[in-house]
């Protein structure tokens, strides 16, 4: 090769890198491994994690632990999905296109709107795009977040919107929107971080009357089959995090952000998207199309920089959607309320428990704790449960709180286990 | 519109939609250990009528459709995939073995920090390891891909210049050459955007980047080496220019492959970068991603970081959310923490050692398909290169054929396409990028065919012009597609 | 590329716009060489009647499958008449660039502007030096 090449060594193809910016010495790090001696050490670092296989789980907060179909990852598994590259090339992507088309379908209709991406990094993200979208339909700079958005989804749209000096504003919770004729749009979560069950045609009516969109955003995707659609409630944008489809948690990602708007914004939407047409045959396939909007196309003006999406998770949530399917993903949903209402029952009748909210609520609720969050997910933890999220930093104002999410994984006896312990205090 | 049957083993599927029957599913749900609820009761109002849009199929169905569709997928593990700038390299089995180790899969990013050591510890060496590799000081893990690596570095370099009052600096020069990320990325950030043309050498000159050199200039953004595959010789000189004129640099990192163990962008001036592990790291492209997308950066913009950023102390590893000065949260949790994990096995499996073999053989390969090439294809900027290489239609102008009928008769050759029309300043570019991971046999069976196409192209056009010819899809009508949305799937309509 | 057509009657600007003066009304549209040029045409975004545009100034955006370009205003005045149909048939500017496919009429401001733009034949001839530059 190197005499084709017309090289002595294979060094004297660095040539064009100057001799002040070569690297003289080995790199420092660790030398190489076998594939044994790396699973050992993997294995140990893995070990060193609860995880949610042997731990009773009831901490949600945006990601959460459901059962995971076999066929899910036995489908995705396949090298022909998840070793190749973004479909350019329509003709040997098809399998990729045509699972796209089929989540944005399915996503059409979970949200009740009639255009879907190709997913976005996460929920957050896809809430900072949803907000970036309105701002260009509305043509206004000030985006209003309801109080009840992921604290983590409130910091990152913050994030976004701080390099285009964009207002963003945040009501206290308790005290009215301040929806004004100039705010692009109101983003509200559904549930909201606390769980409670919002009335988003109210929502929708309060942001409509000053022009501004309704952006929905929902991190319990699960939560769709059961409550109304944010777009037959009036929503403009409904966005969020699809990971309770299949997806595992993963330490928080890789999960799938969703985008989905109405038809007539669909040149202001940031991401992929997928259409069908047909071969010069005449036969129907899909293609990437609208490409116009993104960045390796109309680059400094492209409705978003993104690039690399989350496929493969769009993947592993397509599979899942089509094993659940329409009765399956609603039985689901009902379990996973049930779950929540049997353990809300038995917080209620706890002594030393109470729920501070009194709203409608999914598979996520608050309980009051008798003496602080740390200590109650401490005794939670001695008996072999992550026993929810501790309130004191995102909800101050509930006094000693605890987050907790029943999902279809939480038996009667963890419940009646976790419930006690939380309890314990006085006991 | 028609549909084929499926013949031999070449499988034909319809969409989920059209497969659904009442009635079946493929999962179950388990049983009720709980009372029942009324739903009605309870959410009343709030409640919707069920997903009609949802598919009724049964698990065999599932298996067997998503299987089918795999076939018809170009992929690493069947061939070359030689798309220049993306890196399909071989993206080794253990990497996925391991992420899908329960402590790993079923971790959940807010669980408490002593219940998560061996994640953070991992997060923590990877930062380490990520820094010796390109000499910068600290690196974020949280961006969830390249794009936004570079939104967060962009505004890590904004943040910098506020912090000093330095708020005239609005513009950010990008050389015409650059991926459309980067004039994104700062767009987002609130830049505008001056191009800086590449020398007739393709590559950049310090001179083009000092006349453009003013105190509105908040950064550089260049990728090293080059869209073009060639190493960026005047760097440090560049480097120098705009740290003259109280700029920073930014490196995209998404050719980082082609320097391990050979040069670092940290030495070379270079102030932020991103590191696209779904490149250089090996983890796959899913299709499209997921990616992973850390940034490094010089000590200077420390303060900038992204919340949280993974430390150690004296009761281990934990997050640290006390950076005051921090451009904020990127993600909602920590990154694609997934991606790490197998970024953390290659580079563990490889060591120093392995890295720089990867990079050594990634470009003797490219270097040695632009010496097979040379006589068949014309070469815009004909000098030696790192990891890949640029061939353009020129030399066929006067057959009528174009890249992109070249592109689609690799395709009856078994092979995915090269990066085609990219980067801008070459005319019906080809970029090709063949990375470690393919044999010299391999790479001659390319060249072979790659010379095979450019000789039908003068014998018989029409073939090429109308290529592919093998695949399940002839060429698929994107203008169609465009012109009139179809962007779901609609139950059809009853003819009236 | 086939043969560009160039009317005689119009006048042309650089950025490869046409005018047609009737009048006290001036239509407007892209040329041959910029429909040829950009491929397929697939989205037209146009301004609404009624609003003043300057020389000069973006006054809308035509997309092709893999490009965008923006249709610069080669003479300023008040837009008084757009054309509808490219919204839902974008095609006719591939098909009859100098007919069906037309886009804006402008009730121009300076009458004297359309005078100082290219005639054919020099619109020609900086079509021409486009073409040999590659």
């Amino acid at each position: 090769m190197l005499e084709r090449i017309g090289v002595p060594a294979i060094d004297a193809l660095f040539e064009c890198v100057p001799d002040k910016l070569r690297l003289d010495r080995a790199l420092d790090l660790p030398a190489g491994q076998s594939e044994q001696e790396v699973m050992q050490r993997l294995a140990a670092l893995a070990q060193q994690n609860v995880n949610a296989q042997d731990t009773d789980w009831f901490l949600g907060a945006g990601t959460y632990a459901h059962f995971l179909p076999s066929a899910v990852d036995a489908l995705i598994s396949r090298s022909e999905f998840y070793t190749a590259y973004t479909p350019y090339q329509a003709e040997i992507s098809q399998g990729t296109l045509q699972a796209v088309f089929e989540w944005q379908t399915m996503m059409c209709g979970l949200t009740g709107l009639e255009v879907s991406n190709a997913s976005m990094y996460d929920g957050a993200s896809a809430t900072a795009e949803a907000a970036l979208m309105a701002m260009r339909i509305t043509r206004r700079n000030r985006v209003a977040i309801a109080p009840g958005l992921h604290p983590h989804y409130v910091e990152v749209v913050r994030t976004y919107l701080g390099g285009l000096g964009a207002e963003v504003v945040q009501p206290a919770i308790g005290s009215a929107p301040e929806l004004t004729d100039d705010v692009a749009c109101w983003i509200v979560q559904q549930p909201g971080f606390l769980g409670s069950v919002e009335r988003l045609t109210d929502h929708a009516e309060a942001a409509h009357s000053v022009g501004a969109l309704l952006v929905v955003t929902v991190t319990e995707a699960l939560s769709l089959a059961l409550l109304q659609a944010p777009g037959d409630a009036g929503a403009d944008i409904v966005c969020g995090e699809a990971q309770s489809f299949g997806v595992p948690m993963a330490f928080g990602g890789p999960h799938v952000g969703f985008l989905a708007s109405r038809q007539k914004h669909v040149r202001q939407m940031p991401g992929r998207l997928v259409g069908e047409t047909v071969d010069t045959e005449d036969k129907r396939g899909f293609v990437l199309t609208l490409s116009t909007r993104e960045q390796h196309i109309r680059r400094e003006r492209a409705t978003s920089n993104i690039c690399t999406n989350q496929g493969l998770c769009l993947m592993i949530a397509t599979v899942y959607l089509a094993l659940l399917g329409r009765t399956g993903l609603r039985e689901l949903a009902e379990l996973n309320l049930a779950k929540a209402e049997y353990a809300k029952s038995c917080v209620r009748d706890h002594p030393q428990l109470s729920l501070p909210i009194d709203r409608p609520t999914f598979n996520e609720f608050v309980v009051r704790v008798p003496d602080s969050g740390a200590q109650a997910l401490e005794r939670a933890r001695a008996a072999n449960a992550i026993g929810g999220l501790d309130l004191s930093e995102a909800a101050p104002q509930l006094g000693p709180a605890v987050l907790v999410c029943t999902t279809e994984l939480a038996s009667r006896e963890a419940i009646d286990r976790l419930v006690d312990s939380l309890g314990g205090a006085a006991g | 519109m028609k549909r084929n049957a499926s013949r031999g083993l070449a499988y034909e599927e319809d969409l989920l939609f059209e497969l659904s029957r009442p009635g079946r599913r493929g999962a179950d749900t388990p049983a009720y250990d709980i009372p029942r609820v009324d739903v009605e009761d309870l959410l009343g109002g709030l409640l919707r009528d069920d997903v009609a849009a949802l598919p009724e199929v049964s698990e065999v169905d599932v298996v067997r459709h998503f299987t089918r569709m795999s076939t018809w997928n170009a992929a690493v593990d069947l061939g070359l995939y030689p798309l220049g700038s993306c890196t399909m390299k071989y993206n080794p089995k253990v990497n996925e073995r391991v992420a899908r180790l329960p402590g790993f899969s079923h971790a959940h990013p807010m669980a408490p920090a002593v219940d998560n050591q061996g994640l953070l510890g991992l997060c923590f060496e990877l930062e380490q390891w990520l820094a010796e590799i390109s000499g910068m000081d600290r690196v974020t893990l949280q961006p969830a891909a390249g794009a936004q690596g570079e939104l967060a570095g962009i505004m890590m370099i904004r943040a910098y210049h506020e912090q000093r009052g330095d708020t005239r600096r609005q513009k950010v020069l990008v050389p015409d050459s650059a991926h459309g990320t980067n004039p994104a990325s700062a767009a987002l950030n609130g830049y505008d955007i001056v191009a800086v043309p590449s020398g007739e050498d393709g590559i950049l000159h310090p001179e083009a980047v000092a006349e453009r050199m003013t105190d509105e200039i908040a950064a550089l953004m260049i990728t090293n080496p080059n869209t073009l595959g060639l190493f960026e010789s005047h760097i440090a000189e560049l480097c120098d220019v705009v740290h003259a004129g109280g700029g920073l640099v930014y490196g995209d990192g998404a050719n980082l492959n082609a320097l391990l163990g050979v040069s670092r962008p940290g030495d070379m001036g270079i102030d932020v970068m991103h590191y696209n592990l779904h490149k250089t790291f090996s983890t796959p492209h899913g299709g499209g991603g997921p990616g992973a997308g850390p940034v490094g950066i010089k000590a200077s913009l420390a303060p900038y970081l992204p919340t949280p950023v993974v430390e150690q102390g004296p009761d281990g590893f934990f997050w640290n959310h006390d950076l005051p000065d921090s451009i904020g949260r990127l993600h909602g949790n920590h990154g694609n923490v997934g991606m790490l994990v197998r970024a953390y096995t290659y580079i563990l499996a490889l060591g120093a050692e392995g890295l720089r073999r990867s990079t050594d053989l990634a470009v003797l390969n490219a270097n040695y398909l632009l010496a097979c090439l040379r006589e068949h294809y014309h070469v815009p900027i004909d000098r030696p290169v790192m990891h890949e290489c640029i061939v353009s239609d020129r030399g066929l102008a006067e057959t009528g054929i174009t890249t992109m009928d070249v592109a689609k008769r690799l395709i009856d050759h078994g092979y995915h396409p090269p990066t085609i029309y990219f980067p801008l300043i070459v005319a019906g570019a080809m970029m090709i990028e063949p990375t470690e991971s393919e044999s010299l046999e391999g790479l001659d069976r390319f060249v072979e065919a790659l010379v095979e196409i450019a000789d039908e192209a003068r014998t018989d056009p029409e073939t090429v012009r109308t290529a592919p010819h093998h695949t399940r899809h002839r060429r698929l009508d994107e203008t169609r597609a465009a012109r009139k949305p179809i962007l779901r799937w609609q139950p059809p309509t009853e003819p009236a | 590329m086939s043969e560009i057509q160039i009317p005689d009657a119009l006048r042309y600007s650089k950025e490869d716009e046409w005018v047609r003066a009737e009048g006290d009304r001036a239509t407007i549209g892209v040329t041959d060489y910029a429909q040829q040029q950009l491929g397929d045409i697939v989205f037209i975004e146009l301004p609404e009647v009624g609003r003043q545009i300057e020389a000069g100034e973006p006054f809308g955006v035509i997309e092709s499958v893999k490009a965008v370009s923006d249709l610069f205003a080669p003479i300023g005045g008040e837009i008084v008449e757009v054309n509808q149909g490219l919204t839902e048939g974008p095609e006719a500017v591939n098909e009859d660039c100098y007919g069906d496919g037309w886009m804006i009429v402008v009730a121009p401001s300076d009458s004297g502007a359309i005078e100082a733009l290219l005639d054919a034949s020099a619109y020609g001839t900086h079509c021409q030096e486009r073409e040999d530059q590659g």
